[in-house]
């Protein structure tokens, strides 16, 4: 077992040639691990009750704890189990699923064409990241070609995501931390993106927009006057978070050293995104491994130092200025032509054609009905989200429906951390942790 | 028992006729749209995975279950590989060289156990409760071998292909009867 953990810390290299630390802390498997491997039964016995007493010997002070899932500052309906010694919390275990719906069992009574509307849904704070991976994974099956307007179009969009998303964590980690008034800035700020998305696509969220062979509609007449407003609205704001937040001593007190971690546990635990990039570890999808037309425009990947809390909420501050960078340069650079590719065999015909044309009824039916068959194979992709890596693995046997679709939501990765960072922390830290790692439930429970 | 063809050779298959598989750390590798799949059989599972390890691949970016039994004749598989009902997909990436590989394992229907890959990757430990969870695949050797989306007391594994997809009957009022 010892050889086990001695071999994991001696593995990558970040390219930089820096020590990445040990990752021996996240490999325990015993009972001194920071993870409360026991099942939700056996914990509710040793939690026991107001009326039963907690079963086994009690003088060690130790209790169950049980948090959520309706706390406030679990981000939805996140329980966590926590071993406690007083206030510092020794084991946890996060117990999720409350907000399972079995959306890749659904997945597979979907066509190709309204499995975006499905996995939409999962991140609801970050929505078209997982309808363009979704979208890549069917387009690397079809072996189908996308025209550059859509591409371009699909990085505005996910870029003004990106920032609406960390704005969102901007918003609740301020409230977590009892920066109240943080959250009003965060959503009041964030509501100008989502009105910018709700002009372009119908709606604040759940968008349905990137679809496979390109997007769902063009860009609307007057767009960049829209996204120019937000490049003059958003910086100064940010100014305003860094005077707010960044700043002050109450909040880098509350952050700074609370919920560490090294890169070689990072990439141990499979984190991905900001928590990865906070232990100095640059590695970033677009980047490193361009999809769309990211090597055409220039942005730098963001890392930190310490590993912690504060590093987090610094980076995704950060991404938000690169992501205006990026759209900065994509009003420059937005190509014209089509927005969705012209293969007759996945994209429905023009509205115009369906009112003269009898073959664009039917072939515009049949789309929308049957929907188009993918060959059979299996592919996955994956795109840089706020959270992470956000993967697509998708199996087709030749029909119209995936024969499996499954999402790799970076929030459910990512939970992983949760009791490593949590450990030896007291319990008004772990609330500041949870919040650093921002998960969203409907990703990870899908 | 073949018949001989006109020409009077013999069609029972050869060498000639089976090609050579490539093969990568001793397994079977095919390129599949540009991306690069291992199929290790079941019993070289944890050792191909420490072998992509020990050449750099750094990270378990994620570990799947399929049940393919609503997909007989897969055309997808290399030569030798028998198809199962069950496989198990893992992706690899390699931050070093920015490669990627994806790891298919066929799992039988009658013993639908793979070791546990937590030794290699702590990060695997949700993704296979996951995969146990919703597939049924059980892995040796798991810390935590727990459900972990579905509630404890739950039966049964939604992701397999025979069990039906749940719906919930909606009554709209003043919709006529069934007739």
């Amino acid at each position: 077992m010892a050889d086990e953990l001695v071999d994991a810390d001696s593995g990558p290299d970040s390219g930089t040639g820096t020590d990445l630390g040990s990752a021996e802390r996240v490999c325990r498997r015993d009972e001194t691990s920071a993870v409360l491997r026991l099942s939700e039964a056996e914990a509710a016995v040793l939690a026991g009750g107001p009326d039963d007493p907690p079963a086994g010997d009690t003088s060690d002070q130790r209790m169950i704890l049980n948090m959520g899932p309706s706390h406030p500052s679990t981000h939805g309906v996140l329980r966590l189990l926590l071993e406690m010694e007083g206030e510092t919390v020794l084991r946890s275990k996060p117990v999720i699923g409350y907000l399972h719906t079995g959306m890749e069992k659904t997945a597979e009574d979907l066509t190709y064409l309204q499995g975006p509307t499905n996995v939409t849904r999962m991140d609801y704070a970050a929505p078209l990241f997982s309808e363009l991976a979704f979208s890549l994974a069917v387009e690397n099956l079809l072996d189908l070609e996308i025209p550059p307007r859509a591409t371009w179009i699909r990085m505005l969009m996910c870029e003004l995501n990106r920032v609406s998303s960390h704005l969102l964590f901007q918003a609740t980690n301020g409230m977590d931390l009892g920066a109240v008034s943080m959250m009003i800035y965060g959503w009041r700020e964030r509501e100008e993106v989502l009105r910018f998305f709700e002009k372009v696509t119908g709606l604040r969220m759940n968008h349905n927009y990137i679809r496979p062979g390109g997007v769902a509609a063009d860009l609307p007449e007057g767009w960049q006057a829209d996204v120019r407003r937000l490049l003059d609205l958003i910086p100064p704001r940010l100014d305003e978070y860094d005077t707010l937040l960044t700043g002050q001593p109450i909040f880098r007190e509350r952050l700074q050293g609370v919920g560490v971690m090294n890169p070689a546990e990072a990439l141990a635990l499979s984190a991905t995104g900001p928590i990865l990039r906070s232990t100095g570890y640059a590695w970033d999808l677009r980047r490193d491994e361009p999809y769309l037309a990211y090597d055409e425009v220039e942005f730098d990947v963001i890392v930190g130092t310490h590993g912690d809390a504060f590093d987090r909420y610094a980076i995704r501050l950060n991404e938000i200025r690169e992501s205006l960078r990026i759209v900065e340069q994509i009003l420059d650079l937005m190509p014209g032509g089509d927005f969705r590719a012209q293969d007759k065999k996945v994209t429905p015909p023009p509205r115009s054609r369906i009112d003269e044309s009898m073959e664009a009824l039917i072939h515009h039916f049949k789309i929308f009905t049957e929907g188009f068959h993918v060959p059979e194979g299996e592919t996955y992709a994956a795109v840089e989200s706020p959270r992470g890596e956000v993967g697509c693995y998708l199996v087709s046997d030749g029909g119209p429906k995936p024969y499996r679709m499954h999402i790799r939501g970076p929030s459910f990765v990512n939970l992983q951390t949760l009791p490593h960072l949590m450990e030896g922390g007291l319990i008004a830290d772990g609330v500041a942790v949870i919040s650093s790692v921002d998960p969203i439930m409907g990703e990870v429970d899908r | 028992m073949s018949d001989p063809t006109p020409d009077g050779t013999d069609t029972t298959p050869t060498a000639k006729d089976d090609p050579v598989v490539p093969t990568a750390w001793g397994v079977p590798v095919v390129e599949s749209g540009g991306q690069t799949v291992l199929h290790p059989p079941v019993d070289r599972w944890l050792e191909t995975v420490k072998a992509c390890r020990d050449d750099g691949f750094c990270m378990a970016i994620d570990l799947v279950a399929v049940d393919y039994s609503a997909h007989p004749g897969r055309t997808d598989l290399p030569p030798g590989i028998e198809p199962e009902r069950f496989e198990v997909v893992a992706s690899l990436i390699s931050h070093a060289s920015g490669r990627r590989v994806r790891l298919r394992t066929q799992v039988p229907e009658h013993d639908p156990v793979v070791p546990s890959l937590f030794d290699l990757f702590p990060g695997t430990e949700a993704m296979e409760r996951e995969a146990w969870d919703l597939v049924g695949v059980a892995f040796d050797g798991h810390p935590d071998p727990t459900r972990i989306l579905l509630p404890e007391d739950w039966e049964g594994h939604p992701l397999r292909r025979d069990v039906a997809m749940g719906r919930i009957p909606v009554q709209f009022r003043d919709a006529p009867a069934v007739r």
